[in-house]
């Protein structure tokens, strides 16, 4: 690992002083950060410790539409294992569940959850070109070994994943990204908050320079009785998923009301499949309905080889998901 | 200390310039035996760890309590909680398997919590409290779960086997080993080679059940 400097500042206005600068990097539980540095694949300049910043707690707020708040700093395993996320989001426990293992979860962020980056391995193997980790440089991916690699949102610059299993989930919960920088606090719409790769693949998501995630929002819905987090992936636990789906189902006398899907392993970004939701609202909950919801979401797949296998996987994934949630297998 | 004193009071707005921090660093075996040495520069680093501290360090101070026995140390950015435990703490019980988090050798407990040792900055875990395997034995008389690894023979070459048991203890504290599915979930962050896992989970059970302190 290459030497850098190391601040842990104690207020959030040294540190918002600090990762305006050049080589600047916020570290949090560390978990795929010190990774990457490791490997040479990222090498900061100086790493900006913001534990000491009051980022935890998690707690409810009742105004017009009530939501709750996850602070930035709140551990994996401890957001997974509250309860009031689990009464009201139990989709979200069962992703972060589903994430890494009890060790990671127990060092890993909820900001620092969405701040990782690709598991891809061309992107991880600082000998092979890759246009994420070095712009222009070329994609090792496009026609090597690309079996964990995306089928929707690719471009000839990158077809790397996002390995999120919590990001999945907040997508699929139109959470909202509490941002803050010295011009203020904004908002990102999770579903935005990623993006896909286009001409700029070095870029992961929509903060910019400057910029620090404070919380994340969750607003109140119906889905706590009928959700469900499938992942399936090359071993039972602990391994980075091939195809995910998060799906949070309102259903009353047996008509779906509302319904969100979202999918992992797919995309560069968490991959919210709206044709589908728009599709299964107003209708019976029924594997019939699940397979068009399924055929719908997959319009636009496209497959580079080895992961030609996902064109099947994924829409079966997003029936036996449904079927979960729906509580009908 | 002139050199170092000069170096703390660098302008408040701006950081010393690259080539004045890299000159400084070239004495930073003085600066290391300066951090070492209780004063008010090495007060304000411990307490605030900032721009000027940092640039003026090559080693920073930090205070660490492993096992119940506090260490004052000074050590560069860099060096992983693992790596501090077995190069300069010469607690070579915590393996390093993978380096990367993939496999839990490195498993330890930090304030109480399990984390793997390779991916933690030990910097991170000033002021905290590590339990890494030479902790968990009173004396002479051996941790449960140690006994009961020996017992069911939870191991072959037992280079997994540190962080088999942090984890291990650390699953029935968080109340996770309710089941032999429960218990291979949540022992998922541990590789063991040689394939013990059978035993492994055997071994987590009777602890469990035996309903003893762990």
């Amino acid at each position: 690992m290459k030497q850098f400097q190391y601040i842990r500042p104690a207020t959030q206005q040294s540190v918002l002083d600090a990762i305006t600068k050049p080589g600047a990097r916020i570290l949090a539980g560390g978990s795929n950060l010190i990774d990457l540095m490791k490997r040479g694949v990222t090498s900061p300049d100086k790493l900006v410790d913001i534990q000491k910043l009051p980022l935890k707690g998690i707690s409810k707020s009742t105004g017009n539409v009530s939501s709750i708040s996850i602070g930035a700093l709140e551990l994996n395993s401890a957001v997974a294992e509250n309860k009031l996320i689990k009464e009201e989001f139990p989709l979200l426990s069962m992703a972060l569940n589903a994430g890494a293992s009890p060790q990671l979860r127990n060092m890993a962020t909820v900001g620092g959850n969405m701040m990782q980056r690709t598991r891809c391995t061309y992107f991880y193997d600082t000998a092979m070109p890759c246009n994420k980790r070095e712009p222009n440089s070329g994609c090792g991916a496009m026609e090597g070994i690309n079996r964990m690699h995306a089928i929707f949102g690719t471009s000839e610059k990158c077809i790397a994943v996002h390995p999120s299993d919590m990001c999945v989930a907040l997508a699929a919960l139109d959470a909202s990204v509490e941002v803050k920088s010295k011009k203020g606090t904004r908002y990102i719409p999770f579903t935005e908050f990623h993006r896909l790769p286009g001409e700029t693949p070095q870029l992961d998501n929509t903060l910019t320079t400057g910029e620090l995630i404070t919380r994340v929002i969750i607003p109140h819905n119906n889905f706590a009785k009928n959700s469900y987090y499938l992942k399936v992936r090359d071993r039972a636990s602990y391994a980075f998923a091939l195809i995910s789906v998060a799906v949070g189902l309102d259903i009353q006398g047996g008509n779906i009301k509302e319904a969100r899907l979202a999918m992992g392993g797919v995309a560069h970004k968490p991959w919210r499949l709206k044709a589908a939701e728009q599709f299964l609202k107003g209708k019976p909950a029924t594997v019939a309905n699940f397979e068009q919801a399924a055929s719908l979401a997959m319009q636009g797949a496209k497959s580079f080889g080895h992961n030609d296998f996902k064109l099947k996987m994924a829409p079966a994934s997003i029936i036996e998901a449904l079927s979960n949630a729906a509580k009908l297998s | 200390m002139k050199d170092l004193d000069k170096g703390f009071q660098a302008d408040e707005n701006h950081e010393p310039k690259e080539n004045a921090r890299r000159d400084f660093l070239k004495k930073s075996s003085l600066l290391t035996a300066v951090a070492l040495t209780p004063g008010v520069a090495v007060k304000a680093a411990e307490n605030h760890l900032d721009e000027k501290v940092a640039a003026a360090f090559e080693k920073m101070p930090v205070n660490i309590i492993v096992n119940g026995k506090p260490h004052k140390l000074s050590i560069e950015p860099r060096v992983t909680l693992l790596d501090l435990l077995r190069e300069q703490l010469h607690l070579t019980g915590t393996k390093k398997g993978c380096d990367y988090g993939q496999c839990g050798a490195c498993t330890v407990h930090v304030d109480g919590q399990r984390v793997n040792s390779c991916l933690t900055l030990a910097m991170t875990v000033d002021g905290k409290k590590v339990t890494s395997i030479e902790g968990l034995a009173k004396g002479d008389e051996l941790h449960p779960m140690q006994e009961a690894f020996i017992k069911h023979d939870g191991f072959q070459c037992g280079y997994c086997t540190p962080g088999q048991i942090m984890s291990a203890v650390a699953c029935i504290r968080e109340g996770h080993a309710n089941s032999e599915t429960e218990i291979r979930e949540y022992m998922s962050g541990n590789i063991c080679r040689c394939g013990a896992y059978p035993n492994i989970v055997n071994a987590i059970q009777e602890v469990k059940n035996g309903g003893q302190q762990v």
